[in-house]
């Protein structure tokens, strides 16, 4: 046990003081946020205009605008046709030329069939389903006008639904609470995901690196290779979780500076005019997902994440830990990470299925396997899962923990030795049933 | 201190240990010899309780080999290496503590092994920044930071440069006379014959010769001498002896004979009114009676 501590120790002490562990840990939350928001502030940067030369002699338009970046221009038709309004186009350098031509005998279909919109080169999707919407809405408000309806009438009895969604579990008026939950369990399964790959590719490489170097040789003469395995499993294991850990922290701790600074002052004010508990939330989006956040469980959830996080990467680890020590080099363990990964992967898809169902049958059945659970069991959980389900699925992932390692600690202590040609899948199975 | 009694191990279809017996006496520096795969790492690695025998029994010490065992040997394998990230000292601290020796006395002893070895400067540099004579022989102080009373070693003298080699050597020599057993595998047999006491030679899993250098030596005696007269004729010789070649040099017939021992005395006689140069028995080549051993099956 004491040769074990003092495995752990060096695996866990010689990553921490690598200088891309440190940068990594304190830029990754940094680096996260960028990749979320990014994209985002992209989208919302403006871009340049796109202007659209309109000749439209129906004046079918009713000289709308246009929106965001697409600005329309109208020509008067009564002072451009078609070739000059296309030249006058093309000598402001605008970005497309549109005709609407004059309908015969106000046919709003002649219009439909005949308008064009011309530019050298290829047109943007969006530019392009703009003018289209447009064109079909004022084609349809002359459709309207055409038959007798007043388009204002119809206008007045639009209607902007905004439901209720009440939790009667939970008691509580949680708008968008659905989506938040959602966002959550995605967030807890991604995370295990992405730390079962790249914690156990760590895991798989560090074996690798040892037996390349031929430390291994040196070190099985003192250690046992279950030991070895063990300790570089956890060591590595305990890295992932400082991690993570310090992670969190930064999170919570923006995620309450964001609370006290935008969120209080506005719950305060809502509550100020009447104190009533079930007053509806006002429709603001950072504070329904506030309101919708307390309502959700939170100790249960971070203790079942710590379980299904730790015994998923050992679950993992020891089977990544078996698949380098089949090989020799990284390049050569292509082969056998693909049975290892493709649950995983597998988890990451049924996670899309579960979290628009969690209480289905693909989603209980995948939290019940133990290569999956760990993902698809933490992206039901924010929905809330039957005690039973729960305590079942950790139960299943607990025994085939045991089950696997000393499968995999048994491949482990034969490949660690074993040098040159790689191994077939066969023989792989037949190191595990090797005495000793 | 070493006792192996029907050491059996296979792996799938493949015998690498059959029914083997050997025994190592304590204080001895003991030549495990054999061609590539005879079996020899098998040996080693039953021994260090790296792989676990299918059948047979191992006695350390006359006691049934356990795995307190383990901190009493120490194993320079064939193909070793360290960390390279971490640093020299760090990392013989490291091999030292695995191997149970109390922390503050491992490091005493690294600080006296690195001043014999003369790499104190580099205790606190990484070992990829070590040549590869100076990784060595970090690898040879790691498997001595415990003292333990039996030492292996395989083939501990690859890639090191002779200079090197020589203060190897020494350390094996003194060790050997301060009473460590060691079981010192090679191909290379000019230093086993400096340096062992007794050998054992394996082919195939099985043992072929086993025994002290000398009784060996002895075992293989060809009955092959080498005379040198300062004489232009031999004459006739006596009977039963026979002549395998002569050839003049310089002025000086060299011969080379096959007698019997009983024919030794006439031999001398019939020498004694000859102008003789030098008279010797050829001696076994351990080299020979490795390739004569190991390819008579």
């Amino acid at each position: 046990m004491k040769k074990i501590g003092l495995i752990i120790k060096r695996e866990f002490s010689t990553r921490v003081r690598k200088k891309s562990f440190i940068i990594l840990t304190l830029l990754g939350p940094l680096l996260m946020a960028a990749v979320m928001f990014l994209p985002a502030y992209l989208a919302s940067l403006p871009t340049e205009d796109r202007v659209i030369t309109v000749l439209d002699e129906s004046l079918l338009l009713d000289f709308e605008k246009g929106k965001d970046e697409i600005k329309l221009r109208y020509l008067p038709p009564d002072k451009f046709d078609f070739a000059s309004a296309q030249a006058f186009s093309e000598a402001q350098g605008d970005y497309a030329f549109m005709h609407v031509p004059l309908s015969e005998a106000g046919d709003p279909d002649f219009v439909a069939r005949n308008v064009r919109l011309l530019r050298a080169g290829d047109i943007s999707v969006s530019v392009e389903n703009y003018l289209e919407n447009t064109l079909e809405k004022y084609l349809q408000k002359e459709k309207l006008k055409a038959t007798g309806v007043d388009p204002e009438i119809i206008a007045r009895t639009k209607t902007k639904v905004n439901l209720r969604v009440i939790n009667t579990d939970e008691g509580l008026e949680t708008e968008n609470a659905t989506v938040v939950k959602m966002g959550l369990g995605y967030l807890a399964a991604f995370a295990i995901y992405i730390f079962i790959f790249l914690y156990g590719a760590q895991v798989m490489r560090g074996v690798i690196e040892e037996k390349t170097n031929r430390v291994i040789e040196i070190m099985v003469s003192s250690v046992r290779p279950f030991e070895m395995m063990s300790g570089k499993i956890i060591g590595i294991g305990l890295v992932a979780l400082l991690q993570f850990t310090v992670w969190i922290a930064l999170g919570s701790l923006f995620y309450f500076i964001s609370v006290s600074l935008f969120i209080d002052p506005q719950l305060a004010a809502a509550n100020l005019p009447s104190s009533a508990a079930n007053m509806p939330i006002p429709n603001d989006g950072l504070l329904s997902i506030y309101s919708s956040l307390q309502s959700i469980d939170f100790f249960s959830l971070i203790a079942s994440f710590m379980f299904y996080f730790v015994f998923g990467y050992l679950l993992y680890a020891a089977l990544f830990a078996a698949v380098g020590s089949a090989v020799d080099k990284e390049s050569d363990s292509q082969q056998f990470m693909l049975p290892v990964s493709l649950p995983l992967i597998l988890g990451l898809l049924v996670i899309l299925r579960a979290l628009d169902n969690p209480d289905g049958d693909i989603a209980f059945w995948f939290s019940m396997i133990p290569l999956t659970s760990p993902l698809v069991m933490m992206a039901r959980l924010p929905f809330g899962v039957a005690p039973w389900e729960l305590i079942l699925s950790m139960l299943i992932l607990l025994i085939s923990f045991v089950l696997l390692t000393w499968f995999a600690s048994k491949i482990y202590r034969i490949g660690i030795l074993m040098y040159g040609k790689k191994p077939t899948f066969t023989e792989l199975l037949r190191w595990a049933r090797y005495r000793n | 201190m070493i006792k192996a009694e029907g050491l059996h191990k296979s792996y799938g279809d493949h015998v690498a240990l059959h029914h083997l017996d050997l025994e190592v006496k304590a204080g001895t520096i003991f030549g495990l010899l054999g061609p590539n795969g005879a079996g020899k790492t098998s040996f080693i690695r039953i021994i260090n309780q790296i792989t676990a025998p299918d059948s047979g029994q191992l006695f350390f010490n006359g006691e049934k080999l356990s795995a307190s065992h383990i901190k009493k040997i120490g194993y320079l394998p064939e193909e070793r290496g360290l960390y390279p990230k971490m640093k020299v000292g760090e990392q013989l601290l490291y091999l030292a503590q695995l191997k149970e020796v109390e922390k503050s006395l491992a490091k005493e002893r690294i600080l006296q092994w690195l001043k014999d070895f003369q790499l104190m400067d580099w205790k606190d540099k990484n070992v990829e920044e070590l040549s590869k004579g100076m990784a060595q022989k970090v690898q040879f102080i790691a498997t001595l930071l415990h003292q333990p009373e039996l030492l292996i070693l395989d083939e501990p003298f690859t890639g090191f440069d002779p200079r090197n080699t020589e203060i190897i050597k020494k350390e094996i020599q003194r060790l050997g006379e301060m009473g460590t057993t060691i079981i010192f595998s090679t191909h290379r047999m000019e230093s086993v014959e400096e340096i062992c006491d007794s050998i054992a030679l394996i082919n195939r899993g099985k043992k072929v010769l086993e025994g002290s250098l000398r009784d060996i030596k002895q075992q293989f005696r060809s009955g092959h001498y080498d005379l040198v007269v300062e004489e232009p004729e031999i004459g006739q010789m006596p009977i039963g002896i026979q002549i395998l070649s002569q050839e003049s040099r310089q002025g000086k017939l060299h011969l080379k004979l096959k007698l019997e021992p009983e024919n030794k005395q006439s031999l001398l006689q019939f020498l004694s009114t000859k102008n003789l140069h030098l008279f010797q028995e050829e001696e076994a080549k351990l080299h020979d009676i490795f390739i004569q051993s190991t390819t008579e099956e």
